[in-house]
């Protein structure tokens, strides 16, 4: 990690866990000694509605306090929100953008009018969340895809972290569910795809 | 000479057990209850009503009124069920 | 200590756990309900000893707080905006019957038009009510200070609340470094209570009524115990300083020392204005910031001797005085700069209502309009930032 902050966005719909990503994900960092913050939109949640979180990420404490307008990588849990939602509002010249889709790199980069020096990662988070887990939850298969595209974090850590956060989560409901979802992170980190 | 604030118990509160005994409400009074002991059941009425613990009771019986503290509401004589107490006026 | 992830509002219900309240009384509010959730899942997971009463609202909430501080009990709570505004006249009551209650406050707009983000009106409104008002830059000061705030209040007698910003800290992770629960216990220490109307070895009457004889003695002692309280608070701060070394103090200075710019903060937007002093100073300008962390008591003192140097001073408000001189902050700085004979030229500025977001830039606006202000060019004493004109 170059930048003396780095700063993430996801977008997402209510209900799909985009807050729990960035939570999950800043507890990560944390445990790798890094500073942190996670923080939703602010305000109340309503399942379907477009919403966003984000994350700031530093090896120095973090006094700012402000919203993110500039993101330096952006992941878009759905990918009806393009279009519909401005996903690519402030992402910087060299900043990641990874999107939950289908659709190769280089389409999402045409649909989205993105400069050359924006990188472009494409995952078929819902395709994955169903294989894995069952439901299309793209919230943890994009943990992988954020790792895979920036290698933000040491993948296993990240792994081993979020499994720790999921099982106090689901207890009392199985290991079966955690399992699933590591699997679904492993699988998207497979599968996330750049432009060659 | 009252205390100033330097010396006052902390938060107002008082610390002297059972001050309001000090605090003599009978002068407030312009009537005065007075009781026929013949019409009296000793129900207790008037003194579950009393406001000021101006009932007199020993060994269970109605014996009259603590003047000191009776203000001269008149809400005993206004419960009692045998119309045992009047309110009469005070003179000076 | 160990390092954690939490949220303002996770970290200060794991403060309160770690204090053990005899008593907590709460009514949920957006955006500290989960200060309150959180904690009555410790009650229920027999995590602490704490007597939970769920109240039907926030003035049965203040006032089943007195109750049970009255008899002897160490007491806490947590509200926000409304929740606050309806406690009022209960906060009143428990600061003149000098009862140490805490609350965990979280900073919302007050209605209307109907709003749950970050505002400091909520907490402005109840200034003069005799509570120790501390505000936290971010979520490990409100949870330390949420831990020296029940010491400082059982040993000036005096309530204390202790309040982050809306989401933008309650909702927002970040690391924090808490303590061992052995660590806050042995810190706060026995419980203290001014007097205790369970004791019938020494009975006492509360809250009888004080008329001209008496009362304006009462409020005079009140005033007094406010007016000490400032060595209180230090003292707590410094003993906490020393053995966990976060260091806090009234106010703080950040790059004040040579600066002839300066604006006074309070709340979250401390951290963001500390980043633009540093972007300013390397392009050259002489700029700092005094943030104001406890406002009651109001440290007068410090804040002259922090800002009697400075050419022109810029006073943030995030509440408006509506129609008075200003915003609150303002003129209590401008007040206390009276009296000296080289004071700087103090302008207010109100921004941030509502949780209207504060950046970087909007900081730099308020620094660039008090240089043109020196240098001549004349701008209005009371300014709005941030507002679509
Ligand atoms: S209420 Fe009347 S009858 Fe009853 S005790 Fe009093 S005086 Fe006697
Ligand atoms: S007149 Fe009123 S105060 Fe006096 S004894 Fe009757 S009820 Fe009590």
């Amino acid at each position: 990690m170059e930048k003396e902050i780095l700063e993430i966005r996801w977008h997402g719909r209510g209900g799909q866990g985009a807050k729990t990503a960035a939570l999950l994900f800043g507890e990560a960092a944390l445990e790798t000694g890094m500073y942190i913050q996670a923080f939703p939109e602010y305000g109340p949640e309503r399942t379907g509605a477009p919403v966003s979180s984000y994350n700031r990420l530093s090896k120095k404490p973090i006094r700012i306090h402000s919203g993110i307008e500039t993101p330096d990588i952006v992941l878009v849990l759905d990918p009806t929100l393009i279009g519909k939602v401005d996903v690519t509002a402030g992402l910087k010249d060299d900043g990641v953008i990874i999107v939950n889709t289908t659709k190769s790199p280089s389409e999402v980069r045409k649909m989205l009018g993105l400069k050359d020096s924006i990188k472009v990662y494409t995952v078929d988070a819902y395709g994955i969340a169903l294989a894995t887990i069952g439901r299309a939850i793209p919230n943890t298969p994009m943990l992988g895809s954020l790792i895979k595209a920036t290698g933000i974090l040491n993948f296993d850590h990240l792994l081993e972290s979020v499994r720790k956060k999921l099982e106090v989560k689901f207890r009392g409901k199985g290991a079966d569910i955690v399992d699933k979802n590591i699997q679904a992170i492993k699988k998207a980190y497979e599968e996330t795809k750049g432009e060659e | 000479m009252k205390e100033t604030w330097k010396e006052l118990p902390i938060g107002a509160i008082i610390k002297e057990p059972g001050s309001s005994k000090r605090f003599e409400t009978g002068d407030w009074r312009t009537e005065r209850p007075v009781l026929d002991p013949e019409k009296c059941i000793h129900c207790m009425f008037c003194w579950i009503y009393c406001p000021d613990s101006s009932i007199k009771v020993e060994n269970g019986k109605m014996e009259g009124f603590l003047y000191e503290y009776c203000k001269g509401c008149g809400i005993c004589a206004d419960v009692c069920p045998t119309k045992a107490i009047t309110m009469v006026r005070e003179e000076v | 200590m160990k390092v954690v992830a939490k949220t303002a509002n996770e970290a200060m219900a794991e403060a309160m756990r770690q204090i053990n309240p005899d008593v907590v009384a709460a009514y949920p509010i957006t955006p500290a309900t989960e200060i309150v959730q959180i904690f009555s899942s410790f009650v229920h997971d027999g995590l602490v000893d704490t007597e939970f009463i769920a109240v039907e609202s926030e003035h049965s909430a203040m006032s089943a707080c007195i109750g049970a501080a009255a008899a002897g009990a160490r007491v806490m709570t947590s509200t926000s905006s409304q929740g606050l505004a309806l406690m009022d006249e209960v906060l009143y009551i428990a600061a003149a019957l000098r009862l140490p209650i805490v609350i965990c406050e979280i900073n919302r707009a007050l209605s209307a038009p109907i709003n749950i983000h970050c505002d400091h009106s909520d907490t402005m409104n109840v200034r003069d009510s005799g509570w120790i008002q501390i505000y936290a830059e971010d979520s490990q000061e409100a949870y330390d200070s949420v831990i020296q705030a029940m010491k400082i209040a059982e040993e000036a007698f005096l309530p204390a609340m202790v309040t982050a910003d809306g989401f933008i800290l309650s909702h927002a992770m970040q690391r924090i470094d808490m303590l061992e629960d052995e660590e806050v216990q042995a810190f706060i220490g026995e419980h203290k209570s001014p007097y205790n109307l369970l004791d019938i070895y020494n009975p006492i009457t509360i809250g009888p009524l004080d008329l001209q004889d008496y009362f304006f003695e009462h409020k005079r002692q009140e005033a007094d115990a406010m007016m000490k309280a400032p060595e209180v608070i230090k003292k707590v701060a410094d003993e906490f300083g020393q053995k966990f070394g976060r260091k806090y103090g009234l106010v703080e200075e950040y790059r004040l020392d040579d600066a002839e710019y300066a604006i006074v903060v309070i709340g979250s937007t401390a951290g963001t204005a500390k980043d633009t002093v540093d972007m300013m100073r390397d392009k050259g300008h002489k700029v700092g910031l005094l943030r104001i962390r406890v406002f009651r008591p109001f440290p007068a003192e410090e804040i002259v001797k922090a800002l009697k140097n400075v050419r022109v001073v810029g006073v943030m408000d995030r509440a408006d005085g509506v129609n008075a001189y200003g915003g609150p902050v303002f003129m209590e700085v401008r007040a206390a700069l009276y009296e000296e004979e080289k004071k700087p030229d103090v302008y207010s500025f109100v921004y941030g209502l509502g949780g209207r977001d504060v950046k970087p830039v909007d900081i730099e606006r308020v620094f660039q309009m008090i240089m043109d202000a020196d240098k001549g060019k004349k701008i209005d004493r009371l300014n709005y930032i941030g507002v679509r004109e």
